[in-house]
């Protein structure tokens, strides 16, 4: 091949504990995802979804096996280096939104772009763009707690679109919002996947918002058990 | 990204101002201890030297016993002078040029419904020239007043001010306790002394006249010395030395009943008097310091705890562990700096205030500014390093779940 997968597992396990306390969150998992793909992945609770999510987004490293993140190596990475990644390639959605209370959407979409090292205008500017691209523009001077959960959500997209990442990743992005709201979200993150080729990695609870993804991984235990196109992919 | 971390320590700590300020009292009170202790030390230094300069450091002062510190002090009978030790003193010494006795009393001064609490001080027209101190209006004793012990007096400017206001106090008769004596002059202002007290609230009477109507006695309290110009104070010390054994019979190896000063040596001794005082209360203050310290460390680690959801936030968009530390280290410095820059606020007006209350110069050291301010900044690095390092130490995924 031209180029790796964005995303490569080798036999990858995460194991918590030792002895009688060992959970094996990940047991030996491989997988890969190339650029532009849209992926869903499902399973029951405790199935180690967020486990694989936390190893592709370089904020955990594998107990044994491999994570390539474009053909490098990451469990040879130091702490800082795997923060660089993040910072540059990465993005992240989280189910509880995570964004900073008492500091307006701009402002929070603008905080990777401080670590990224943008000056004032350039990180207003690129904020300002990722939350008009959310549809939010208008709601760039609000506090968190001004907005619903909906709306939160897409700053939180925002935040993570504005550096421009390969991947983003989306840890049950519609978990606290109802199915209207959900769809939203939905539709936007098929749009960017569809539009700007953006690589898109979520776990969902959820058949109706996995089948917006192409492709599904279904987790049992640690384990892949199921991967094929959705429905929807065509 | 040195300014961004500037601008969101600021942030973060006036967003809750009332914490933020009693967080940094310790270091308010320490840092304005130092201020205020340093500059009014360095006001009364400066008060003392120029005192110094303008009593002469050709004055001596000759006083009954030991000047001592310590056990021992202010035991046993001290024996007196008289006036023949003074008149022994001006006629054997060649390097004297005048010497004047000295009695005092603490009196109340009556002029008509007027009364004022004051120093009397008897004396002769040899203190004026010892002291160099003029008479303003009106006139000096007489030789003949001082030797009759006739019941006339010079008035400070102090004494004047209180008991005649704008009348002419000259020819006036006022009342000292029992003894009614007449005003002939008024002395020209001093100001106020190295040791705080107002030079000009005194009562000048001939020292005859103090002794039989006041001391009821004539034993001399103090002699006053001035050294002749070309003569030097050491040489001075010496021969008054001398002269003063051997008219007290004190034998060879035996200890002086004695105490000869001159004026450089009185300030010598307020301003090390003056560095002891100050280095006390820069122990003080050091210590309020260190709890101002530990207070700032107390409130980064539960401001580190309280926001761990949010260092996990900006570690997962690509915070190092670094700036993470950074952020919250300059926190503590602009905290605490913050709490250096109200200490010196107050220190300088505490110093202001208590300068004119001690009638002694106000002068504010850029140095002891800068660095008390330095200090301040130092605390914060010090006990911030601590929890900012916690910080730093989070696992990012912890720290999300929080
Ligand atoms: N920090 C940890 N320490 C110990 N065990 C852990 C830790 N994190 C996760 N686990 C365990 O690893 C397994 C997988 O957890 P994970 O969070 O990946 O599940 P999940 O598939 O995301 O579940 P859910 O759908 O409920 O979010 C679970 O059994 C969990 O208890
Ligand atoms: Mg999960």
């Amino acid at each position: 091949m031209a180029t790796p997968p964005i995303i490569e597992f080798r036999d990858v396990a995460r194991v918590y504990g030792t002895g009688a306390a060992e959970v094996r969150a990940l047991d030996g998992v491989s997988l890969s995802v190339e650029p532009g793909e849209f992926v869903a992945v499902m399973g029951p609770s405790g199935s180690g979804k967020s486990t694989a999510m936390n190893v592709m987004g370089c904020l955990d490293r594998p107990t044994s096996g491999h994570y390539l993140f474009n053909g490098i190596e990451v469990g040879a990475l130091t702490q800082d280096q795997r923060a660089l990644l993040r910072r540059h390639y990465l993005g992240f959605i989280f189910q509880g939104y995570n964004l900073l209370a008492r500091t307006t959407a701009l402002q929070n979409v603008e905080l990777p772009l401080i670590y990224k090292g943008l000056g004032r205008a350039e990180r207003e500017a690129a904020a300002l763009a990722a939350l008009d691209k959310v549809g939010l523009a208008h709601r760039a001077h609000h506090d968190p707690s001004e907005l619903s959960g909906g709306q939160q959500q897409r700053v939180a997209i925002a935040r993570a679109l504005a550096t421009g990442p390969q991947v983003v990743l989306a840890d049950e992005p519609t978990g606290n919002l109802d199915t209207k709201r959900s769809v939203e979200i939905m539709d936007l993150l098929q749009a960017l996947n569809r539009d700007d080729g953006l690589t898109i990695v979520m776990v969902t609870h959820e058949e109706d918002m996995a089948a917006y993804a192409r492709r599904l991984i279904w987790m049992v235990d640690g384990n892949v058990q199921s991967d094929r196109p959705t429905k929807g992919a065509g | 990204m040195l300014w961004e971390t500037f601008k969101l320590a600021l942030q973060a700590i006036l967003r809750n101002p009332t914490r933020s300020f009693l967080t940094v009292l310790g270091v308010v009170i320490g840092v304005a201890a130092v201020i205020a202790m340093v500059t009014i030390g360095k006001g009364s230094t400066a008060q003392v030297t120029a005192d110094v300069e303008r009593m002469g450091a050709n004055l001596m002062i000759l006083s009954p016993g030991q000047m001592r510190f310590g056990p021992g002090s202010g035991g046993g009978s001290e024996r007196a002078f008289d006036l023949g030790d003074v008149d022994r003193i001006i006629d054997q010494v060649a390097s004297v040029e005048t010497a004047a006795p000295s009695g005092n009393a603490s009196l109340v001064a009556v002029f008509g419904n007027t009364n004022y609490q004051t120093r009397v001080t008897g004396t002769d027209s040899r203190y004026l020239l010892a002291t160099d101190w003029p008479v303003a209006t009106g006139r000096g004793f007489a030789t003949a007043e001082e030797s009759a012990g006739k019941p006339v007096c010079l008035l400070g400017e102090t004494v004047r001010d209180e008991l005649f206001g704008q009348a002419d106090p000259i020819g006036e008769r006022i009342r000292l306790g029992a003894m009614s004596c007449q005003v002939i002059g008024v002395l020209g202002a001093k100001g106020a002394s190295s040791f705080g007290t107002d030079q000009d609230d005194v009562v000048l009477i001939p020292f005859k006249t103090f002794g039989r109507r006041i001391a009821g006695s004539m034993d001399v309290g103090t002699i006053y010395i001035s050294v002749r110009d070309g003569y030097s104070v050491d040489r001075a010390t010496n021969d008054i030395t001398a002269l003063m054994r051997e008219l007290r019979r004190i034998g060879p190896g035996e200890e002086d009943d004695f105490s000869l000063r001159n004026m450089e040596q009185v300030a010598s001794m307020l301003n090390s008097v003056n560095t002891v005082l100050t280095g006390l209360l820069s122990a003080v203050a050091a210590v309020s310091l260190l709890v101002g310290g530990i207070g700032i460390m107390n409130i980064m680690l539960v401001s580190v705890t309280e926001r761990t959801r949010e260092i996990g936030i900006r570690m997962a968009v690509g915070a190092q562990a670094g700036q993470v530390l950074l952020q919250f280290l300059v926190e503590a410095i602009v905290l605490s700096a913050l709490g250096g820059v109200l200490g010196v606020a107050l220190g300088l007006g505490l110093a202001a205030v208590g300068a004119q209350l001690l009638n002694v110069p106000f002068t504010p050291d850029p140095g002891t500014i800068a660095l008390a301010f330095a200090f301040s900044a130092m605390v914060g690095v010090v006990f911030g390093y601590f929890p900012a390092r916690r910080a730093a130490r989070l696992d990012p995924i912890e720290a999300l779940r929080h």
